[in-house]
């Protein structure tokens, strides 16, 4: 009887302790699940706000647009239908307050009562029209014919140059710039730390004494524990205007100051693991270099690099990983410009950046709200990717080994 | 009867065939040493018998064992009475950290003992019969890790007798310890034989000679010879085994 | 031979060279961890007081003190740490102890990686989506808290199963070897031994915790709030949030600078404390072990 439950205690332990273990497989499948069933609804909405419409005359026969070419029309970079294979016809803006150049107060009568005759009017007598305003304006005689704006695809979502998702009247959501953004930062970012990381790494694996060793690393891991908003909080006073002074610049929020900003915080993982490499190298392997007359510098980049390198390139790879989903520290000094980068002195923009700064403010469920937990996907995706890799390499090495 | 029987025991690391055909039975009240050279098995032989090996991932098992009449390895058998029936000492010393008297405790408690003056009869009677006490009859509630190597090997010793076992397992028991230390614990081991059926794994050869009354010889997975240890050690009937005893080999 | 001294002689040379240069190197980001640090401390110092440390902030975040920040960030390091530490020390429990090799402990060994791996703000987004939304815990500490123990408890099973680990086989089997079950000696002998060790890695989680923004922009963090919370599904401000928005888009950035240096050291003084802890703990246990 007493074996008996000591026996059922014991399964319903390992139970708990079993459905605790599948809590971060859990997290993983859910994080999927809600980014991707969030992040899909902007590839299935039209990128135009609920609740308004976009129509042209009757007799116009365009009747699709792109999302990009509306805007290109409502900049005035597109003025004939002729350029979209209409009629050569110029194009007549319309938005919801142009009404008044047409038709004086009275006409419209109190809170706009008449709109919707009235625009039926200058629908039908305006063949080059294009009018944005809201459906609560659509009557049953409504003359105009309803644009149909394509849907967001996937390519047109990562191709799309332009990221402007509070644009009127259509959002523009290309992804674009932000991705060239954040591979920019990052990878400007382990170009500048990954030299300097590797001869610490040497100086603590190979050349410093236990005692150095023993009170450099922690100081160096402390660099890791430090919050990454008070890094950005560190790089907007301190290596914003340093930049921006150097090199005479109008702002210092640039690329470059998120690039060494992140250099700083990527440093310690870069090191702690190309430095763990580096010491798994085999001792005879060192003292046979050594005993052929090999000098130690000699040694370490002959044997201890070439051995440890598949280490080292996971550390970088961890690194730029690092880099790519940092938020707070870019938010704060790259300045935030959604522009294609061209120069590293100039601001930019990056995915985890460009939902913290927006995230906020786009309305629950919208259009703009899903277009960022899409952009989360992209992030998700990219690091799931550089995560996979590093494990490639570092299973590679273990290989090697055995 | 014998205490202890094995019949053609067969074990395997995964593809590793650790063990041979091993049969071997060991009488009650007597000590058996196993000797061998270093990965010859005996060891591994050691860990069946309280079925210790079923901790090992992907390993697998043949033949029988069979102790006080029944198979230690039959669908019935309760792994957690096995235990404590036979109890196991290590090679390096490893009490728990936890106070002297709560170390020897800790079997009883285990096993559903609550009485609290039982336990303490019982505690210091097994430290009194490893000729431990008067060293420690004062610092009971100390740490255990304050006592010297051959007093924690004593200790963990004790640990294990607390709970009455029948079969006692050791390890190397004196392979971390000490000249004197060593001593101490073979005397024990000689005074426990009355009481205990002793299994040892040693690779000290005049140890195997001093303490135990017959041998195995363990070479490379089998069993080459067991008999008495007089007779192992001055007659062997098999050259291997007399080449390991003076030491050509090992 | 005397080819032979120029070419020990270039050798050695390069050696200095190559070697000088990684030392300098070294001692340079030690150097810069240093300035950081001493930046804020210097620039922070004169701002922290005890009415910084208990007041609510006045005058649109230009004056007055953190006490709201402060008193958010405890409430969702608790949070956090009520549901990770359980969660990730029996998980860890049973990876090391209870599974035996093979695919299922695979999977959850990667899945525990690729959750370590998930940046910051996504798990904001995540959040945001379940916790605040679809479960409508609305942005409370609940939610915040949740979305930050989820952050570290790959950091905390981690740890524990580091810790585990360094628990010798022998204290297991003797254990067992008494009749005790597989549970008695987990809770009974393995759990104490590395209990120093995994509350060393509770310590450097809750210096984590601490520390992190993107995951409560959107699930708890206020931009200001002159009460404190009263439950768990309260909005709180936090001293990250805090010193971001005071940062970049207070009222009026320049006259709230000092209250950005302010919250800055007192953010890098409970990471400092946490990491000191955490070695001094890791230092003296080591010690008490090695007496084994």
């Amino acid at each position: 009887m007493k074996t008996n439950f000591k026996q059922i205690k014991e399964k319903v332990i390992e139970s708990i302790l079993m459905l605790s273990s599948a809590a971060t497989s859990i997290t993983v499948i859910l994080i999927v699940f809600f980014l991707f069933i969030e992040g899909a609804g902007v590839f299935t909405k039209k990128p135009i706000d609920k609740g308004f419409l976009l129509a042209v005359n009757e007799s116009n026969p365009v009747g699709k647009l792109e999302p990009s070419q509306i805007k290109d029309i409502f900049d005035q970079k597109i003025t004939n239908w002729k350029e979209l294979g209409g009629k050569d016809e110029p194009i007549v803006l319309f938005r919801t307050g142009d009404i008044t150049d047409y038709y004086t107060e009275e006409e419209l009568g109190e809170n706009f009562v008449n709109f919707p005759d009235k625009i039926n009017e200058l629908m039908a007598k305006t063949p080059g029209i294009i009018a944005f305003f809201s459906d609560k304006y659509v009557n049953k005689e409504f003359k105009g014919k309803e644009v149909d704006i394509n849907k967001i695809t996937v390519y047109k979502f990562l191709s799309g140059e332009e990221w402007f998702p509070t644009a009127e009247p259509v959002a523009q959501m290309g992804v674009k710039p932000l991705i060239y953004g954040t591979l920019w930062v990052s990878l400007g970012a382990i170009l500048l730390a990954l030299p300097i990381a590797l001869a610490a790494a040497i100086y603590l694996s190979e050349i410093a004494k236990k005692r150095t060793r023993n009170l450099l690393k922690p100081l160096i891991e402390l660099l890791a524990g430090i919050p990454s908003v008070v890094y950005g909080f560190f790089g907007l006073v301190v290596i914003v205007p340093l930049i921006q002074s150097l090199f005479g610049l109008p702002v210092g929020e640039t690329a470059l100051a998120g690039s060494v900003v992140l250099a700083i915080m990527a440093l310690p993982t870069i090191i702690t693991i190309s430095e763990d490499a580096m010491r798994n190298t085999p001792r005879a392997m060192k003292e046979a270099s050594l005993a052929l007359g090999a000098s130690h510098w000699q040694t370490i980049y002959k044997v201890v690099i070439p051995y440890s390198a598949s280490g080292i390139t996971a550390g970088a790879i961890l690194g730029i990983g690092r880099a790519i989903g940092e938020t707070m520290a870019v938010l704060m000094v790259t300045g935030n410009a959604a522009v294609i980068p061209h120069s590293f002195l100039a601001p930019i923009r990056t995915i985890p950046a460009t939902i913290a700064a927006e995230l906020g403010e786009a309305p629950n469920g919208g259009l703009h709200y899903e277009a960022l937990f899409a952009l989360g996907c992209i992030l998700f995706i990219i690091t799931f990717g550089i995560n996979m890799l590093v494990e490639l390499v570092t299973n590679r090495n273990s290989h090697k080994k055995h | 009867m014998h205490k202890i029987e094995s019949n053609n025991v067969n074990f395997y690391y995964g593809e590793n065939h650790a063990l041979r055909d091993i049969s071997l039975s060991m009488k009650e009240n007597t000590v058996t040493a196993l000797i061998g050279p270093s990965g010859c098995g005996k060891s591994t032989y050691l860990r069946l018998l309280n079925r210790m090996n079923d901790l090992i991932d992907g390993t697998k098992m043949t033949g029988s064992i069979v102790i006080d009449g029944t198979d230690i390895y039959g669908k019935n058998t309760n792994v957690d009475n096995l235990r404590k029936n036979v109890g196991m000492v290590f090679q390096k010393p490893n009490p728990f950290p936890k106070t002297i008297f709560e170390n020897v405790a800790y079997g009883l408690r285990v096993n559903g003992i609550t009485d609290k003056n039982e336990i303490e009869e019982r505690v210091v009677t097994t430290i009194e019969q490893v000729a431990l006490w008067d060293e420690v009859k004062d610092k009971l509630k100390k740490s255990a890790f304050e006592l010297s190597g051959g007093q924690q090997q004593r200790l963990c010793i004790a640990r294990a007798l607390a709970i009455k076992p029948s079969i006692l397992l050791m390890d190397e028991p004196t392979s971390a310890l000490d000249p004197i230390s060593t001593s101490k614990i073979e005397e024990l081991i000689y005074e426990l034989k009355n009481k205990y059926t002793i299994v040892i794994v040693t690779h000290n050869m005049q140890q195997a000679g001093r303490v135990s009354d017959t041998t195995a010889f363990f070479y490379m997975g089998e069993l080459i010879e067991y008999d008495k240890t007089k007779t192992i050690f001055t007659k062997p009937a098999i050259k291997q085994t007399e080449d390991y005893i003076t030491g050509r080999f090992g | 031979m005397s080819t032979e001294n120029n070419l020990a002689k270039k050798k050695r040379r390069s050696q200095n060279i190559a070697f000088g240069i990684f030392t300098a190197t070294s001692y340079a980001i030690v150097a810069l961890l240093f300035v950081i640090l001493a930046f804020i401390v210097v620039k922070g110092i004169g701002v922290i007081s005890w009415e910084f440390i208990s007041e609510m902030p006045k005058n649109g975040m230009t004056e007055g003190g953190v006490f709201p920040a402060i008193v958010g960030t405890l409430c969702l390091v608790i949070a956090s740490m009520i549901f990770a530490f359980p969660v990730g020390v029996l998980a860890a429990i049973y990876m090391n102890e209870y599974v035996k090799d093979g695919w299922p402990k695979k999977i959850i060994k990667q899945m525990t990686n690729n959750l370590a791996g998930v940046p910051s703000i996504v798990f904001g987004l995540f959040g945001m989506s379940l916790f605040v939304n679809k479960l409508e815990f609305g942005d409370s500490i609940l939610a915040g808290g949740l979305t930050l123990g989820l952050l570290v408890l790959p950091v905390i099973i981690r740890t524990t199963e580091e810790s585990l680990k360094a628990v010798d086989d022998t204290f297991r089997q003797a254990s067992l070897g008494l009749g005790a079950s597989k549970w008695e000696t987990t809770s009974k002998i393995v759990f104490p031994i590395a209990f120093p060790n995994i509350i060393t890695g509770l310590i450097l989680s809750i210096g984590r915790v601490s520390g992190e923004t993107a995951p409560i922009l959107f699930t708890v963090a206020a931009y200001f709030l002159p009460k404190l919370p009263r439950s768990i599904f309260d909005q709180a401000m936090a001293l990250p949030y805090h010193l971001y928005v005071i940062a970049t888009s207070g009222t009026d950035i320049e006259k709230s600078r000092a209250m950005a240096y302010g919250t800055a050291l007192i953010l890098i003084i409970i990471v400092l404390i946490s990491n000191l802890l955490a070695n001094a703990l890791r230092k003296y246990y080591g010690k008490k072990v090695k007496m084994n």
